[in-house]
């Protein structure tokens, strides 16, 4: 058995998949912060943004649809922002009453509401590109590139590398688990046993899976030092970035700080 | 003489107590390609692991005549390529390339040097096309061949394999043995495929309980019965 | 199948939810804590550190998909900040969750990026830190008996749930993202009774582990918690105790609407809302005084764990 569908990864040549991976990350925390700083109700510059999403994903040869459905993922956290309807004040909307309670919804709280989904939709889809369009290895040098301590690096993609091994293992217990799960003939008997005995056997496979996490960690050691690893990180250094890209990420900031500066003007 | 592994009354007990090698003296001339067989818990993986200072027992190991003792580490780690039975334990890094590049990394060569050892140690295992591929999805019988090539970029005089062949499906280790065969290094290596035994390796030396029980030429050892008998092996 | 593998969707707060301000105050503490944990675990790991920290991650990602079937289509998770703190100590703990609440957001938009450092806080940091304090504490009265190991994973692993879910909760109140009277006790709510599914888990990993592995458990036992730990302790409980009657002391929510109509229309003209304007007006005499006693029972309950720590280390010194 072999775990694919993790990797968000899409091979390809865009525009998008080409740019130089720091390049890449930098532009879309830029973004997300821009996203963020928004006044809540900048709607002129909210279009703006998902216009500017949307190009990218254009650009990308991703998919719209693939974005736009993955981007769904992230929806049930706006039931958190729900309440802000009746809790903000403002020009009121409707009352409705629910037994001894009424409820006031304002406009100024559905605003928020919209504005606070819109944001965390367009970030969620920026986000989505780049993990689409740039393979782990690179993310990996784009961490490096803004700094992170190569230690960590090191860590994270040697993570990566087993969440593969260690994932296919966790299916496998699921698998051992499900096929051992049967019911008997017999009308009336409980399936499945309690909920405790099944917490405590799923338990049981995490315990199992970490126990295998450190077995495993001692061989890979030894295979590290094996190759001589002595503790420190050691890798090439890193290409520069072309010059135009360089030109390309500061064009994009400044664009974003303009949209910021006018809705704040004139949301503000 | 000149030995390029000369093993001497080596002892090792794990921290639970097991006493895994008791005793085990051997030595190997340049050039030799030997087997190292033996029931499962015999000792063989544990004795690998001293020959490159992973784990250090009493008695002597020297490798290419140098002592394994810490201050040779770095030395005896390029003489010496280790590949372990489950490549998913050799092939730590997120690419090929990566791997490859880890051992010549670590041995101070630059950038240049680096890529040239790579892509020469790729082209031995027929693997020259996948530098930039991910290891996890590669087949079993290609991560084998990675994780030789992982140490073949080190260059090492020496090439000691644990269970190369275990795991692979007919092709994939009909592959493996031709392979090995032209591979020119001085080999250990410890298996239960003695089949592949008898084809690639003229000595064999068998192991059982942390000793050594055997140890002559493959032909003889694979043809006396009660001694494949006693220790759990059997004739191909 | 898996697309969205992971955990409970509520504890991963994605970007827009944050107010900048918090999300950048929270990645600073993140850095910082992660930075001191990269440090402690080096110097306790050295070589191993990179394989056992990166595969362990891996396990407690892998971990994070298993899962039971509760009742009407839902399932218990396991989140597994508690089962790394008992297995590896505070500060491999910390590194171990930050890796994973890290790759889960930059890869499956588990949790935003602007809002990672916050992720990693409440599930990593806040979730950590309260496992090893009741962890310890429940061990030591127990002198390290059996029992308390799986006593003492319980009730550790439920309240460091319980504790980030209450930490994400009042984050987003204060960002002004959600109503802090509704969202506190219906995040508290859900996560209480998720917080059972993890500590039923931890509990069956540490039996499993203690049957096979005992040796496994002493790990983390090796390391006592240093300075900084009770420090983050100390910072996290300050945290909670200024937050939450700031944010309950807010009347329900309908009736304050109608109170202050009049003068807030003025108020919410505020140019720039970093942190917004509804938060502050709420604040009476009363919820100054319950913060400051908040303020002055941490500082004490805190002085009295940190009193009680040195001089049980004292003594273990003067026994050696
Ligand atoms: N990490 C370990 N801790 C304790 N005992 C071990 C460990 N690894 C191996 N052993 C024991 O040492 C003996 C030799 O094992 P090993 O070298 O793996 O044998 P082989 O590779 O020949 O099958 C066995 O009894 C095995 O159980
Ligand atoms: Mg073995």
């Amino acid at each position: 058995m072999h775990v694919h569908f993790l990797d968000p990864f899409h091979n390809g040549t865009s525009l998008i998949h080409r740019l130089d991976p720091r390049v890449k990350l930098v532009f879309t925390l830029a973004y997300i912060v821009t996203a963020s700083l928004l006044p809540f109700g900048a709607w002129a510059a909210y279009v703006l943004l998902l216009a500017i999403v949307l190009s990218v994903e254009l650009a990308s040869e991703l998919g719209i649809g693939y974005v736009l459905r993955r981007a769904l993922l992230a929806t049930p956290f706006v039931l958190a922002a729900v309440p802000l309807i009746f809790t903000v004040p403002g020009t009121l909307l409707f009352t409705f009453s629910l037994g001894a309670w009424t409820f006031t919804a304002s406009l100024e709280g559905v605003e928020r509401l919209l504005s606070i989904a819109f944001k965390s939709w367009v970030s969620v889809q920026m986000a989505i590109v780049l993990a689409a369009t740039t393979s782990f290895p690179n993310l990996l040098m784009a961490m490096r590139g803004i700094g992170i301590p190569r230690l960590l690096v090191a860590i994270v993609g040697l993570m990566w590398r087993y969440i593969f091994v260690l994932v296919d293992q966790a299916l496998r217990l699921l698998r051992a688990r499900a096929a051992r799960s049967g019911a008997t003939p017999e009308m009336g008997r409980r399936v499945g046993g309690s909920i405790v005995w099944r917490a405590q056997t799923t338990g049981g496979m995490a315990g199992n899976l970490l126990m295998r996490g450190f077995e495993r960690g001692d061989r890979i050691y030894a295979a590290m030092a094996a190759r001589g690893y002595d503790g420190e990180v050691r890798a090439f250094p890193l290409p520069q970035v072309p010059l135009t890209q360089w030109f390309g990420l500061g064009a994009a900031i400044f664009l974003f700080a303009l949209i910021l500066l006018f809705s704040i003007l004139i949301v503000g | 003489m000149h030995h390029t592994i000369q093993v001497q009354e080596l002892v090792f007990k794990y921290p639970d107590g097991t006493r895994a090698l008791d005793g085990v003296s051997f030595h190997i001339a340049p050039g030799e390609k030997v087997a190292l067989v033996g029931p499962n818990g015999a000792g063989k993986s544990t004795l690998i692991l001293h020959l490159n200072g992973i784990l250090q027992g009493e008695g002597t190991v020297c490798v290419a005549d140098i002592p394994v003792v810490e201050k040779n580490f770095a030395r005896v780690r390029a003489a010496v390529g280790l590949v372990f039975q489950d490549p998913d334990d050799q092939l730590f890094s997120p690419t090929v390339f990566d791997d490859v590049a880890f051992g010549p990394i670590y041995q101070g060569l630059d950038e240049q040097q680096v890529r040239a050892r790579v892509e020469h140690a790729l082209h031995a295992v027929h693997m020259q096309d996948y530098a930039r591929r991910v290891s996890h999805h590669l087949s079993v019988g290609q991560k084998k061949r990675i994780s030789i090539a992982t140490v073949l970029s080190m260059q090492p005089e020496i090439l000691v394999l644990d269970e190369p062949t275990a795991g692979l499906d007919p092709r994939g280790r009909r592959d493996l043995i031709r392979l090995l065969r032209e591979l020119p290094q001085t080999m250990l290596i410890a298996t239960h495929d003695l089949h592949m035994v008898q084809e690639l390796l003229p000595r064999t030396i068998v192991m059982d309980g942390g000793r050594v029980v055997a140890d002559g030429r493959t032909s003889e050892i694979l043809n006396d019965d009660a001694l494949l008998n006693a220790h759990g092996l059997e004739k191909p | 199948m898996l697309s969205a593998p992971l955990s409970p969707p509520l504890m991963h707060i994605p970007d827009g939810f944050l107010s900048i301000l918090v999300s950048v105050v929270l990645w600073i503490a993140t850095i910082g804590i992660v930075a001191v944990s990269l440090q402690r675990v080096n110097r306790d790991l050295g070589e191993r550190q990179v394989p056992l920290m990166g595969v362990l991650a891996a396990a407690i990602f892998a971990g994070q998909m298993l899962n039971f079937p509760v009742a009407g289509g839902t399932s218990g998770h396991l989140l597994g900040a508690a089962l790394a703190t008992i297995l590896l100590g505070p500060y491999a703990a910390v590194l171990v969750m930050a890796c994973v609440i890290g790759v889960q957001g930059l890869l499956f938009q588990d949790g935003g990026l602007l809002a990672m450092g916050a992720n990693i806080f409440n599930m990593g940091i806040v979730g950590v830190v309260v496992t090893h304090f009741l962890y310890r504490t429940l061990r030591n009265l127990g002198s390290g008996k059996r029992w308390t190991i799986f006593v003492g994973g319980f009730a550790s692993a439920w309240l460091g749930v319980v504790t980030a879910s209450l930490i994400t909760a009042l984050e987003l109140a204060i960002s002004g993202t959600t109503a802090a009277n509704i969202a506190i006790p219906a995040m508290g709510g859900v996560h209480v009774l998720i917080g059972f599914g993890e500590a039923l888990i931890t509990v069956g990993a540490l039996a499993f582990l203690y049957f096979t592995r005992p040796d496994l458990l002493k790990i983390g036992e090796a390391k006592p918690a240093g300075r900084a730990v009770w420090l983050a302790g100390l910072v996290i409980a300050l945290a909670i105790a200024v937050a939450s009657p700031l944010a309950s002391s807010f009347p329900d929510g309908l009736e304050w609407v109608a109170e202050q109509q009049g003068f807030l229309n003025n108020a919410h003209n505020a140019p720039y809302q970093i942190i917004p304007d509804y938060v502050f007006p709420g604040i009476g005499n009363a919820a100054l005084a319950t913060i400051v006693a908040g303020v002055i029972g941490t500082l004490v309950v805190g002085g009295v764990a940190f009193a009680l720590a040195y001089a049980r280390r004292n003594r273990s010194v003067v026994s050696n």
